[in-house]
């Protein structure tokens, strides 16, 4: 069997998810990925392949817990170890906060909170086999400041920093460190419908006065998966160019 | 497939292992948070040494109910795991 790492990403067909993926194929990982979109996500796949990595293609949904279950049950069959878990599954929602229904809420929970929790709670059992291992969510810098016109987004997303801080406290006596980045303005498929001049008046709120692109949140995942972020733990790293809100 | 005596040996190794504790505390009456060594921390531990050594998942409802070791060979039977 072979001795490179295994790392699992969900989120793996677009945005960041798919951005690490890449990355950390070339980097020379073993890759379990995970997403709903099995079309895209054996796209990615080949991408990753043809960096020398060796990949399974998992088509799931991280609000679906049996089948998170069965992935995660494939992985300790066939890998027998887990060496960092990466949670990019997510879905934003834009409504003001009067008009936010609470399924929207409950459904962004699901996803960013819920599904981020159940594979935590798996990996985890894995890499403690190991007494080592790394697990890094995506955040939100609107879940750090909040953000007019995304309470509920951002309320999932606070939870996911909250999960972080408070898992890298009860994992890291065994050898686990939980981390997380926090995106700022990233242009991926999540952004896509927010217009020239939305992204005009956004970039003049960012120090670096431009958007962020996937590449650059899954550099710092990468460096978070890495014995580089040996001694780093329970942190929310923000990834966002010096975006005020 | 092992015997009931390699699986109640395997299952003594998993606890003295991931509880720190000498093989002759291994008895069915020890029970979580009855001794200092078994802590919540050690529960998580228990749990994933015992998913490795049986080749099992164990789910939450499991988790939860590990209670003793008597509980550990119930819910492993459960699995297919044979301790009589």
């Amino acid at each position: 069997m072979s001795t490179a790492p295994v790392a699992l990403v969900t989120g793996a067909s677009r945005g960041i998810g798919a951005a690490t993926a890449r990355l950390l194929a070339q980097s020379g990982y073993r890759l379990v990925l995970v997403a709903r979109r099995e079309g895209l996500l054996r796209e990615v796949a080949r991408e990753c392949e043809a960096s020398g990595a060796l990949v399974s293609v998992h088509p799931a949904d991280v609000t679906n817990a049996g089948a998170v279950t069965d992935v995660f049950r494939s992985v300790m069959q066939s890998e027998g170890r887990l060496d960092a878990l990466v949670n990019a599954a997510g879905a934003m929602a834009d409504a003001g906060f009067a008009m936010t229904k609470l399924s929207t809420l409950e459904d962004l929970f699901r996803v960013n909170v819920s599904g981020t929790f159940q594979c935590s709670q798996l990996a985890a059992k894995l890499m403690l086999r190991q007494r080592s291992g790394s697990i890094v969510n995506v955040a939100s810098k609107v879940g750090e400041s909040g953000s007019a016109g995304q309470a509920a987004y951002a309320a999932s997303k606070a939870a996911v920093s909250g999960l972080t801080k408070s898992l890298a406290k009860e994992l890291g006596p065994l050898g686990v460190r939980v981390n997380a980045v926090a995106p700022g303005f990233i242009e991926t498929d999540l952004t896509a419908h927010y217009g020239a001049d939305a992204r005009t008046a956004i970039s003049a709120n960012i120090a670096l006065r431009r958007l962020g692109q996937a590449d650059e949140v899954a550099k710092v995942v990468r460096f978070l998966c890495s014995s580089d972020a040996a001694y780093v733990t329970g942190q929310v790293l923000g990834v966002d160019g010096g975006f005020v809100l | 497939m092992a015997t009931p005596e390699e699986n109640r040996a395997a299952l003594a190794n998993v606890f003295t292992t991931a509880l720190a504790i000498a093989p002759d505390r291994v008895v069915d009456a020890l029970a979580y948070n009855a001794i200092a060594e078994w802590d919540s921390t050690a529960h998580m531990l228990l749990v994933s040494e015992l998913e490795g050594a049986f080749n099992v998942m164990l789910d939450t409802d499991d988790i939860i109910d590990l209670s003793s070791v008597a509980k550990a060979k119930e819910i492993l039977s459960k699995h297919g795991v044979a301790f009589a």
